[in-house]
């Protein structure tokens, strides 16, 4: 396998507040990566600061063996990489249909698009169901899949997921993680997990990272994570 | 009878400008939350674009109806090009500040417009010639002028192809994007600041629309029509719900009818009290305005 993303020794501040110290870590193609750690560690930070939101103050952003580092937004997901955010922000008021075309935005292939708008009708058919429905109405897990299918639509390589888990029942978590492994063996999308749930997260990750306090602690396979004394007392509540 | 319908009629074409100008405030506040106190001088430098461009091409001869059509075009272009470099110099590098600082801006570009035409133009009241082509109105003209009825014929088009655009077009649903959620419009890959340039440049034009053709209605322009304007579009625009476009069209339609009666059947002296009134109960039973969103409040 190939690295596809790399974070060298980033520093990324909220004007003078740093919120991540020297956080170096890579994704492979085709794997599932995911980062734990508790509320306020980093985590979004580590997302936002990949997806060009963030610039880092110094270190450096590699994908595809180039630098994205200080990289508009729109030219990072024109590159490939989509993010389902913390959170979730669905646009309320336009309707799931919509939503799903704002995903795709920077295409300019109907035909594609189409085709993908049905791919994702058919992992999540409760939104084909709703199509014309705002998005606004959803259920929190309802609209969890309408934004994992909304960053479907910009076709990425490698999709971002911040804490899908978040707010939502058991049983809707447990749908979400399979259609996230799915996605991963069907289409060999690239997925970097970020969540507070460390025992799902680590289940269906291949590698892991724990950060803490801005920094990355402890990096290696998911297993080994999910043995780890120190990951079991502090994430996995054992 | 008559009487009635002549007001009704006054009423819409006072409704009429306030739309265009109050699209403009409430696009801009959608996208960025500023009430862009500079918006009813776009609208005045378009009357004064409009003005000069009548002026030239009526000396050269061309006829009525086209100098009216270029005299609107031309206004157009240079208030769009108003609105979009005020957005750059005065509000954009204030992006990410505390609120109130792009609103002092905002006023601040608003003083200087005004005293910058008065310095380029004059302190006077211009006269402006009646543009709009005269004609009899079939059926109605008894109580509504050709200018009345072309001024309400634009605003009507205007603001369908308005809500066509905003509905149907990439630009109009990324202008909706943005002002749902502008961080996952940029997580969308939409460019945001283009999305906010021709939000202004969009809002600017409908102004320039509006200015020209009171302009040519009344009959004389001054440096100082923005502010009374701009006001009373504001005030239309708080009404049917700041931020909301369909709002802005409802509150100018309501605010020209009650001034309009107010004229009409009490006395012209009361009619800013009639709207203002208007607005404050308003205010009072419906903070968001009539069509605007109750703020929620998120946990």
């Amino acid at each position: 396998m190939t690295k596809m993303l790399e974070l060298k020794n980033v520093n990324t501040f909220y004007g003078n507040i740093q919120a991540l110290y020297d956080v170096s870590l890579h994704i492979d193609h085709s794997e599932i990566i995911t980062l734990i750690g508790a509320n306020g560690a980093g985590k979004s930070t580590t997302l936002m600061t990949i997806c060009g939101m963030l610039t880092p103050r110094t270190g450096d952003v590699i994908y595809e063996n180039e630098s994205i580092r200080g990289q508009s937004a729109d030219k990072v997901v024109a590159s490939g990489i989509s993010q389902v955010p913390e959170g979730r922000l669905i646009f309320p008021e336009l309707t799931i249909k919509e939503n799903l075309d704002m995903g795709a935005f920077l295409r300019t292939d109907k035909a594609g698009i189409a085709r993908d708008m049905e791919y994702c009708f058919d992992l999540f058919p409760i939104l084909a169901e709703r199509r014309n429905q705002q998005g606004g109405n959803l259920s929190g897990g309802e609209q969890q899949m309408l934004a994992i299918a909304r960053a479907l639509m910009a076709r990425p390589r490698l999709l971002l997921l911040d804490e899908p888990s978040m707010g939502l029942a058991p049983l809707v978590v447990r749908q979400i993680f399979e259609i996230i492994k799915k996605i991963n063996k069907e289409s060999g999308t690239t997925i970097f997990l970020v969540e507070q749930n460390a025992n799902l997260a680590l289940k269906i990750g291949h590698r892991g990272y724990v950060m803490e306090n801005g920094k990355i602690v402890l990096t290696d396979s998911c297993e080994t994570l999910l043995a780890n004394e120190d990951v079991k007392r502090a994430y996995l509540g054992l | 009878m008559e009487y009635f319908l002549e007001i009704l009629f006054g009423g819409l074409t006072r409704g009429s400008i306030y739309a265009l100008i109050a699209l403009g405030y409430t696009m801009v506040y959608g996208i960025i939350e500023l009430i862009n106190f500079a918006h009813g001088e776009i609208y005045m430098i378009g009357a004064f674009t409009g003005l000069i461009i009548a002026g030239v091409l009526g000396a050269a001869g061309f006829p009525a109806a086209a100098i009216f059509v270029l005299a609107i075009l031309g206004a157009v272009l240079y208030s769009a090009a108003y609105g979009y470099t005020i957005e750059k110099i005065a509000y954009k590098p204030l992006r990410g500040a505390q609120r109130l600082s792009p609103l002092i801006s905002a006023i601040g570009m608003s003083i200087f417009l005004q005293n910058y035409v008065m310095l380029a133009q004059t302190s006077d009241f211009l006269p402006f010639p009646s543009l709009i082509p005269e004609f009899k109105v079939p059926w109605i003209g008894h109580i509504i002028s050709s200018s009345e009825l072309i001024i309400v014929v634009v605003t009507i088009l205007v603001c369908i192809g308005l809500t066509l655009f905003i509905k149907f077009t990439r630009l109009g649903k990324a202008m909706r994007a943005t002002a749902q959620n502008r961080k996952m419009a940029m997580l969308v890959g939409i460019n945001v600041n283009t999305v906010i340039s021709a939000t202004f440049v969009v809002g600017s034009s409908l102004a320039a629309v509006g200015g020209v053709l009171i302009a040519s209605h009344i009959g004389q322009i001054n440096y100082y029509i923005g502010f009374i304007a701009g006001i009373k579009a504001f005030t239309a625009a708080v009404l049917g719900g700041i931020g909301s476009v369909p709002g802005a069209m409802l509150g100018a339609l309501i605010l020209g009818q009650t001034e309009a009666f107010a004229t009409g059947y009490v006395s012209s002296d009361y009619e800013d009290v009639f709207a203002f009134a208007l607005l404050v109960l308003i205010l009072i039973f419906r903070p968001a305005g009539i069509m605007g969103k109750e703020p929620v409040q998120k946990v």
